[in-house]
């Protein structure tokens, strides 16, 4: 066998593995949006039908219109989407504000508060459950969504700071020193130099929080008993009944929920990764 | 925020700003003494973490001393009753202590090592495919990766169905003699994966791999791209094989890379709630409980044990901590944190 058939043969192997990891991560999501839109009598029966063959928007109206629990999806999507907006406003801020601090001065305590950065980010959230659930009725914010905004606020910023530091480390020191040369205060230093430079990096850092928020699931169960304050994730537990289960129903319900996080996740996909990597790895 | 900015959104170095205003001083310092600006500006989000994360961290510890039910979360508490290790005693001695560990480790280790290795495998194949390929794979990963938590559950609850499932479906296809010898039985036709916990964890263990490599692929991508491609080169013309530059070349230069990664699964995998949550059919299969589910159960089922449920959270944590804190120290000592 010449080299170069040999490389043709690798590139091939090499194309071949990639389209069957390809397909190993495509066909669930694949699978849920086909059965959303196949009629009831293609969803339950012991054959292999890869498409729908009828296809119906039955199963999306009917969660639209009817729902689920007493309300239609609408709702529950309206619910997980204040409680994301909401953390990822205040969250950003908080995460800004703390970045430049981190990454711009240097004082007593930095280095102690990126080490509690870290060990924040090791206990688990469900075993803090607890308390958190008996301090959120003591305040009056059971069964409110701002309860939930707050506790996510809580749950994503050790890493939103920690993540958006290096956005802000990044940007050339030198641009501000040169404001403030120019006769620029601190505000306008910060808003108008340091700002629209580390607009991407914070982006990044708000869909990374929006998306934890939108798919917050143990919180929202413990935190919210009225019906129609629920947010997806608890909604979609819903389609199970003693019985049976309404998969066509909960398989619209599920495409709606992951749509908005799919597309967030590929509109910035390069900066989320670079983003992620940054944060998580490089430092 | 009105007026245009001088300086272009994301662009370069070149365009610093160049407004000049010589009427003012320079190096106007604000109303705050500048030594105090780092503090104001920690200040929001440090409350954040003292009020949401510590202070419940120093309230579960409590709590766990303590007898808390439905007396003391009424709106007119009675005291709690102090019972020093009883809640721990009481831990220790149940069977379901037992059963929760064994399958807390057991998933931890069987999905962190499996994430690892189909990660690692396909942030090399990533590396080695040609641009459209590269980006066609990393698209399709993206999917599984950004899929909420909440939905891969109840997908792959339905890939596992026991009658309409797509699982039991591919398995009947294997040849009898085939699927005989690998599996046992060649007849998969209504088998429930979701009755007992074993099969309970099997699913979860393919639902939560299928969930994290993408994010594990990602990285090592990119760790990868910050090797220089001499370095490869020169091993390969070294005649070296694929699986000794990884050991020699790549593994130790992304092993700060790795370690993180490592960390961050455990973590992920430690805890795993919402995904067994859903497959488990909520709290009711004992047998399925890992830690985090035991502890959620016997806080929030009537009748609350919420000092009981503290006190599993408690020993959850502490085994996290001490998992995560050798490379807790190797993260501090390899980023700059100084």
């Amino acid at each position: 066998m010449n080299p170069r058939t040999a490389k043709r043969l690798r590139r091939h192997g090499l194309n071949g593995t990639a389209v069957v990891v390809f397909l190993f991560a495509v066909f669930p999501v694949y699978w849920m949006v086909a059965t959303a839109f196949k009629p009831n009598d293609e969803i339950f029966t012991t054959r292999f039908i890869p498409f729908p063959l009828a296809p119906t928007f039955d199963h999306v109206s009917r969660v639209l219109t009817k729902g689920v629990a007493g309300h239609s999806i609408w709702q529950y999507l309206l619910n997980s989407a204040i409680v994301a907006l909401g953390t990822v406003l205040i969250g950003s801020l908080f995460a800004l504000l703390a970045a430049t601090a981190v990454a711009r001065f240097r004082f007593r305590f930095r280095t102690s508060f990126l080490i509690l950065l870290l060990i924040v980010q090791m206990v688990p959230a469900e075993a803090l459950l607890i308390p958190l659930f008996l301090m959120v009725r003591r305040l009056g914010m059971y069964d409110q969504l701002l309860g939930l905004i707050v506790i996510n606020v809580g749950f994503t910023l050790p890493f939103a700071i920690w993540m958006l530091r290096t956005f802000v480390a990044a940007v050339p020191k030198e641009l501000e020193e040169a404001a403030a040369i120019d006769g620029a205060t601190r505000f306008v230093t910060f808003w108008k130099v340091l700002f629209p430079l580390v607009a991407p990096g914070l982006v990044a850092t708000s869909i990374f929080s929006f998306i934890t928020a939108w798919n917050e699931f143990v919180f929202a169960l413990t935190l919210i008993s009225d019906q129609g304050r629920y947010t997806m994730p608890v909604a979609l537990q819903f389609f199970t009944g003693q019985r049976s289960t309404d998969w066509g129903g909960i398989m619209a319900a599920s495409t709606l929920m992951t749509i908005p996080v799919i597309a967030f996740f590929m509109l910035v996909q390069r900066r989320m990764v670079s983003g992620l990597v940054a944060g998580a790895v490089k430092g | 925020m009105a007026q245009t900015s001088t300086i272009a959104r994301g662009g370069g170095s070149s365009s610093a700003p160049a407004r000049r205003r010589s009427h003012r001083p320079p190096r106007r310092s604000g109303a705050f003494p500048p030594r105090a600006i780092p503090y104001l500006l920690l200040l929001p989000g440090l409350l954040v973490i003292a009020a949401l994360l510590l202070y419940p961290l120093y309230q579960m510890v409590d709590m766990s001393f303590h007898r808390v039910g439905l007396r003391q979360i009424r709106p007119n508490p009675q005291p709690a009753e102090f019972l020093g290790m009883g809640n721990y005693t009481q831990v220790f001695a149940s069977d379901l202590f037992w059963i929760s560990l064994r399958n807390t480790v057991v998933f931890a280790a069987v999905t962190v090592a499996l994430t690892l290795l189909a990660g690692t495998l396909v942030g090399l194949l990533l590396h080695r495919l040609g641009k459209k390929m590269s980006t066609f794979l990393i698209v399709g990963i993206m999917a599984a990766w950004a899929t909420p938590p909440t939905a891969t559950a109840i997908i792959w609850k339905w890939l596992f169905d026991a009658d309409a499932g797509v699982v039991n479906w591919a398995l009947n296809l294997l040849p009898d003699g085939l699927a005989t010898a690998l599996l046992g039985r060649a007849d998969w036709s209504g088998e429930p994966w979701l009755n007992s916990a074993t099969t309970i964890y099997l699913v979860l263990i393919v639902a939560v791999v299928w969930a994290s490599f993408p994010f594990i692929a990602v990285s090592v991508l990119a760790g990868l791209k910050s090797i220089p491609s001499e370095l490869f080169e020169a091993a390969r013309v070294d005649g070296a094989s694929p699986f000794t530059i990884f050991r020699r070349v790549t593994f130790p230069l992304l092993k700060p890379v790795f370690s993180v990664l490592l960390v961050l699964s455990l973590i992920w995998d430690f805890k795993v709630f919402t995904q067994l949550y859903v497959l488990a059919g909520g709290t009711t299969n004992r047998e399925a409980f890992n830690l985090s589910l035991w502890a959620y159960t016997e806080a929030f089922s009537a009748p609350p044990k919420m000092g009981f449920g503290a006190a599993i959270a408690v020993v959850l944590t502490v085994i996290m901590l001490l998992i995560t804190a050798v490379y807790v120290r190797q993260i501090v000592r390899t980023e700059d944190v100084r």
